[in-house]
């Protein structure tokens, strides 16, 4: 019989869940804030799901209520990654070591 | 267009550079790298989204605008916020991650031919329990998320909002959302998925309200973690790679976040959800014995002649210092302390602030240096070595009688030691007690001085006696 594509899946779902448990037990607590911040940017790859959804209105028209969702969709993913990248690179530039601060 | 198989990889790829991207937050050196990963991660996952649809119609046109009004939005946004509204805006973002993925969820429901998941009214089984259980956890995420946002925004009051039978409502949702994906499972009725959502946007904003304002650290971690599940939810859905691991790491990131948060705080996280905390008003008898107790209060000058004199000063910052915007006033204080060649630190409990690292980042941007920044564990002991510990804008997370009195709603919590420094300064608006509802045993101390008066204005007063 034939394994179901599910587990495969699945398998991969598990194991990231315990990479995920290694790598964020390894990062240092001050910058727990930006860890959140990249997190949400990360997360918001769901745009591919959106993607796909705005591209499928091809057959009758280019916004049929299915894509409608999928084009807001885009537009809340979208603000998500740029608005979270872009933060967290703007925390990211501020820790940085400054040797020749004691004047 | 390019096939399945070899979008698959791609999406693989796309996942490991985010796992790369949390890598590089294990130090401050690595971390703009990992940013880096992080975001080639996301482009690619995008153009091999558009690639292997394959199909450059007009309504990709559309799609490039949707992407870049809302790209343009985020980068505003980005460039714009102070960073002490960083809690706000995680948990504005939060609300987006969750609604996308229910906007996600409905488009597949109305429209399962496009995603490879059956036809209208047949789709099939394992996909219509995923993008359910994606839909209710996104709604969850999303509502609760806006409920954090106007709190910590101050739109709404921090106070917790409880009522009676809150839990029981809660738990019957709850079971209400399983039985209801059950029938939708058997029916595949489209009112029953819409109910569905509502009813866990219901709950979303009912699990948040009874959480008050300090235990916003565990509530926005918490969101993080379903902002995961969601989004993996999702994944499972639309068998993306990318999407999975993304919110597997995302998902058990959150979940490690308001684990630390709550033993920070020593509760359980459960008693964190069930919410009222600080609610309880039993601080009658506390007033009493407070207005018997003599304080020690002090002014700018003789606080910047204890800190002249001393060898060795600690930092204790926290919220306070974040509403008072003091952070660039307290560095131009250190600045001072350090020409007088004082050694001075600071020391950071992890849940100073609204947030997780809030108290590093606002420090960060007043340009302290991340190696003079200690976390609890790491500068406890130096407190009883130290000349004057400088209180600013933190209370609970000082107190002493986290230690001694079994009886307090904050015991075994751990704790600066800020008593054993040789002098306290405690600079703090007025004696009310923190978020708890505890009051602080380090006000009476002998060797306390307070300084009553804003952070920020107290901060620059000891710069101008400094001179």
């Amino acid at each position: 019989m034939e394994i179901d594509p599910f587990i495969f899946r699945l398998s991969i779902f598990i194991l990231s869940i315990f990479i995920g448990y290694y790598v964020v037990w390894s990062v240092t607590p001050s910058l727990h804030t930006p860890l959140m911040s990249v997190t949400n940017a990360i997360s918001s790859v769901i745009i591919v799901g959106a993607i796909i959804a705005a591209l499928a209105g091809v057959s009758d028209s280019i916004f049929s209520t299915s894509s409608i969702f999928g084009f807001i969709a885009i537009v809340l993913a979208a603000v998500n990654i740029f608005g979270g990248f872009l933060v967290t690179q703007r925390m990211l530039q501020m820790y940085k070591k400054k040797k020749d601060k004691n004047k | 267009m390019i096939s399945a198989n070899l979008s698959a990889i791609f999406y693989l790829v796309s996942g490991i550079l985010f796992i790369l991207a949390l890598r590089g937050l294990s130090s401050p050196d690595t971390s703009r790298q990992g940013n880096y990963f992080g975001i080639v991660g996301m482009i690619i996952a995008i153009v091999v989204t558009f690639l292997s649809i394959g199909n450059f119609s007009a309504s990709l046109v559309y799609v490039i605008i949707f992407l870049t009004i809302g790209g343009a939005i985020g980068g505003f946004i980005a460039f714009r916020i102070p960073m002490t509204a960083m809690p706000e805006l995680v948990a504005g973002f939060h609300s987006l991650v969750g609604l996308a993925a229910v906007f996600v969820a409905i488009a597949a429901f109305l429209n399962p031919e496009a995603f490879n998941l059956g036809n209208v009214g047949n789709i099939k089984l394992a996909s219509l329990i995923e993008m359910s259980i994606g839909a209710a956890v996104g709604a969850i995420t999303f509502s609760g998320s806006i409920i954090a946002f106007l709190k910590l925004r101050g739109i709404m009051s921090g106070a917790p909002i409880t009522f009676s039978g809150q839990h029981i409502v809660n738990l019957l949702l709850g079971i209400g959302i399983f039985v209801l994906i059950f029938y939708l499972c058997k029916t595949q009725s489209s009112n029953i998925f819409w109910t569905v959502i509502v009813i866990s946007f219901l709950v979303g904003v009912l699990l948040i309200i009874p959480i008050g304002g300090a235990d916003m650290p565990v509530v926005i971690s918490m969101l993080n973690s379903y902002s995961g599940w969601a989004a993996a939810g999702i994944g499972f859905t639309l068998e993306n790679t990318a999407l999975i691991i993304t919110g597997a790491l995302v998902g058990s990131s959150g979940a490690i976040l308001s684990y630390i948060m709550c033993k920070a705080m020593n509760r359980s996280f459960i008693s964190v959800i069930l919410g009222g905390f600080g609610a309880e008003s039993s601080s009658d008898d506390k007033k009493e014995k407070k207005d018997q107790k003599p304080v020690k209060s002090g002014n700018a000058e003789d606080a910047a002649f204890l800190m002249k004199n001393a060898s060795s000063v600690i930092i204790v910052p926290g919220y306070g210092m974040a509403v008072a915007q003091a952070q660039h006033a307290l560095r131009e204080m250190v600045d001072k302390l350090k020409k007088n060649d004082i050694k001075v630190t600071y020391a950071i409990h992890p849940v100073a602030g609204r947030m997780p690292g809030h108290m590093n980042v606002l420090l960060a941007e007043a340009n302290v240096p991340y190696d003079e920044v200690f976390e609890l564990e790491d500068i406890n002991n130096d407190f009883a070595n130290s000349d004057v510990a400088f209180v600013i804008g933190a209370n609970d997370v000082t107190n002493p009688i986290a230690k001694t009195d079994p009886k307090s709603p904050i015991f075994g919590m751990p704790v600066l030691d800020v008593e054993k420094c040789k002098s306290v300064l405690f600079v703090k608006r007025s004696l009310s007690p923190g978020y708890a509802g505890v009051d602080n045993e380090l006000f009476y101390k002998d060797n306390t001085l307070m300084l009553f008066a804003d952070a920020k204005k107290m901060t620059e007063d000891i710069v101008k006696n400094l001179d």
